[in-house]
């Protein structure tokens, strides 16, 4: 007790208060000048341009990057409206083979339809040909049958006739 | 009773030592406490002592001394955060490169916001004296160290500092146009000359409040903490007293950073008053 109370009246001698001491006020505010001058020099010197400048660049480099993305986002756009147009396109390519193989087809189709058309015809008309050379030869014949048979019935009956009478009779009825 | 009565003017007057002077003498009184115990004895403004790093000499003005180590440790600490922190200056911050950047980006805006655009231009001297604070506030709630800002003499050397620079500022950008701030012209005439007294002599209280105000809070803190700290002593009441302490230092540090936050805002308004003078 007695070694601390020397010690309290020690302090006391030296200052009630150790702010108040007026004797470390130069040493305080020597020092004090001394770390301000220092923390201004870090600061002003390299630590605030270095900070501006590291902000400055990251702001630059966000822009930057917006504006990369802003063009990719352009780029993107671009090449999708290329792919559908280029979509469309092979649409119409498509439609447009479609409708020419059509044609084709239909073309063809009705090129054989006329040559068949012909070929019809006129195997009609060899026909018909046939069939009246035939009619023809056939009433030809018809004549010559009565013809004969009217002579061999007259002379059946006995009646003298000449073969020419018969004829012309028998031409005459052929023909009423 | 005459020891009493020595430790209670040991006990200096700092507004809460009033409370504190009366337990002192509760305890004492109480007798419970017999003199081994001398923790009891309280000396809650000791850890303001300035003294020598080496010997026991006198200290004169360039003594090395516990103010200059802590100030050299609060300006490796910004040279760490500052320097060290952003020497990759990358573009997407480290932790401590970020924390460097809030805190540029932070007194930035403030000088901007309350001086305007032509305040920009002190922003470096701004920066030094809220770094310097702030540094200085923290390193001073770290156990056993000593708060430089606790100190009237360091922070009237900032406080007058910002006063006459500002003042010099002032006259120097306006001229005689600079009186313009104690002549409120919205004023009725007659009242002018009485509000242009008031005006002055709040202009120059300023340096006072400006650095009693960030003295005063440290050293009240620190000395509270220390108060409870010398309860500690007491089995019964240690429970409390840790518990106060752990609450007073939460507080201490809050008030560590709106302090230094505190004197720049107010560079700032006094910067503002220097480059617009007119009301």
């Amino acid at each position: 007790m007695a070694i601390q109370t020397e010690a309290m009246a020690e302090n006391v001698t030296e200052a009630g208060m150790p702010q108040l001491n007026f004797e470390t006020f130069p040493n305080q505010i020597f020092w004090l000048l001394i770390a301000l001058v220092a923390i201004y020099l870090i600061l002003s010197r390299i630590a605030l341009p270095r900070i501006s400048a590291i902000l400055a660049e990251r702001s630059g480099t966000i822009s930057n990057d917006l504006a990369a993305a802003e063009d990719l986002k352009n780029k993107a756009s671009e090449a999708e409206k290329s792919y559908e147009k280029a979509l469309a396109d092979a649409r119409a390519e498509s439609n447009r083979i479609a409708d020419e193989a059509r044609a084709e087809a239909q073309r063809d189709l009705d090129a054989a339809l006329t040559e068949a058309d012909t070929k019809i015809a006129a195997q009609t008309a060899e026909a018909e040909a046939a069939i009246a050379d035939i009619r023809s030869n056939a009433s030809e014949n018809v004549g010559e049958v009565a013809r004969d048979v009217a002579q061999a019935l007259v002379a059946a009956f006995g009646v003298d006739a000449s073969a020419d009478s018969v004829n012309a009779a028998v031409n005459d009825r052929m023909k009423g | 009773m005459a020891g009493e009565n020595d430790i209670v003017t040991e006990v200096p007057s700092v507004a809460e030592s009033v409370t504190e002077g009366a337990t002192t003498e509760h305890l004492v009184e109480g007798g419970a406490y017999p003199a081994e115990e001398g923790g009891l004895v309280f000396h809650p403004l000791d850890q303001f002592i300035v003294r020598p790093l080496f010997g026991d000499g006198p200290i004169s003005w360039y003594t090395p001394t516990n103010v200059t180590l802590w100030l050299a440790i609060a300006v490796l600490c910004v040279a760490a955060l500052f320097i060290f922190a952003t020497r990759n200056r990358s573009t997407i911050p480290s932790r401590s490169q970020s924390i460097a950047e809030l805190l540029y980006g932070f007194t930035h805006k403030m000088v901007e916001d309350v001086a305007g655009k032509e305040g920009l231009r002190y922003f470096p001297y701004i920066m030094t004296l809220f770094v310097f604070i702030l540094f200085a506030n923290f390193l001073g709630l770290i156990p056993m160290s000593f708060s430089t800002t606790s100190h009237i003499a360091v922070t009237a050397v900032l406080g007058f500092g910002v006063f006459f620079g500002v003042t010099i500022l002032g006259f120097i950008l306006n001229g005689p146009a600079f009186l313009k701030l104690f002549w409120m012209s919205e004023a009725p005439l007659f009242l002018r000359p009485i509000i242009a007294v008031i005006e002055v002599i709040s202009y120059f209280v300023r340096p006072v409040s400006h650095s009693v105000r960030l003295a005063g809070n440290i050293t009240a803190g620190h000395a509270v903490i220390k108060v409870f700290a010398g309860f500690a002593a007491i089995a019964v009441l240690s429970p409390v007293s840790v518990v106060a302490i752990a609450l007073i230092y939460g507080l201490e540090v809050l008030v560590a950073g709106i302090q230094a936050y505190v004197f720049a805002i107010l560079t700032c308004v006094y910067l503002k008053d220097a480059l617009h003078p007119a009301h």
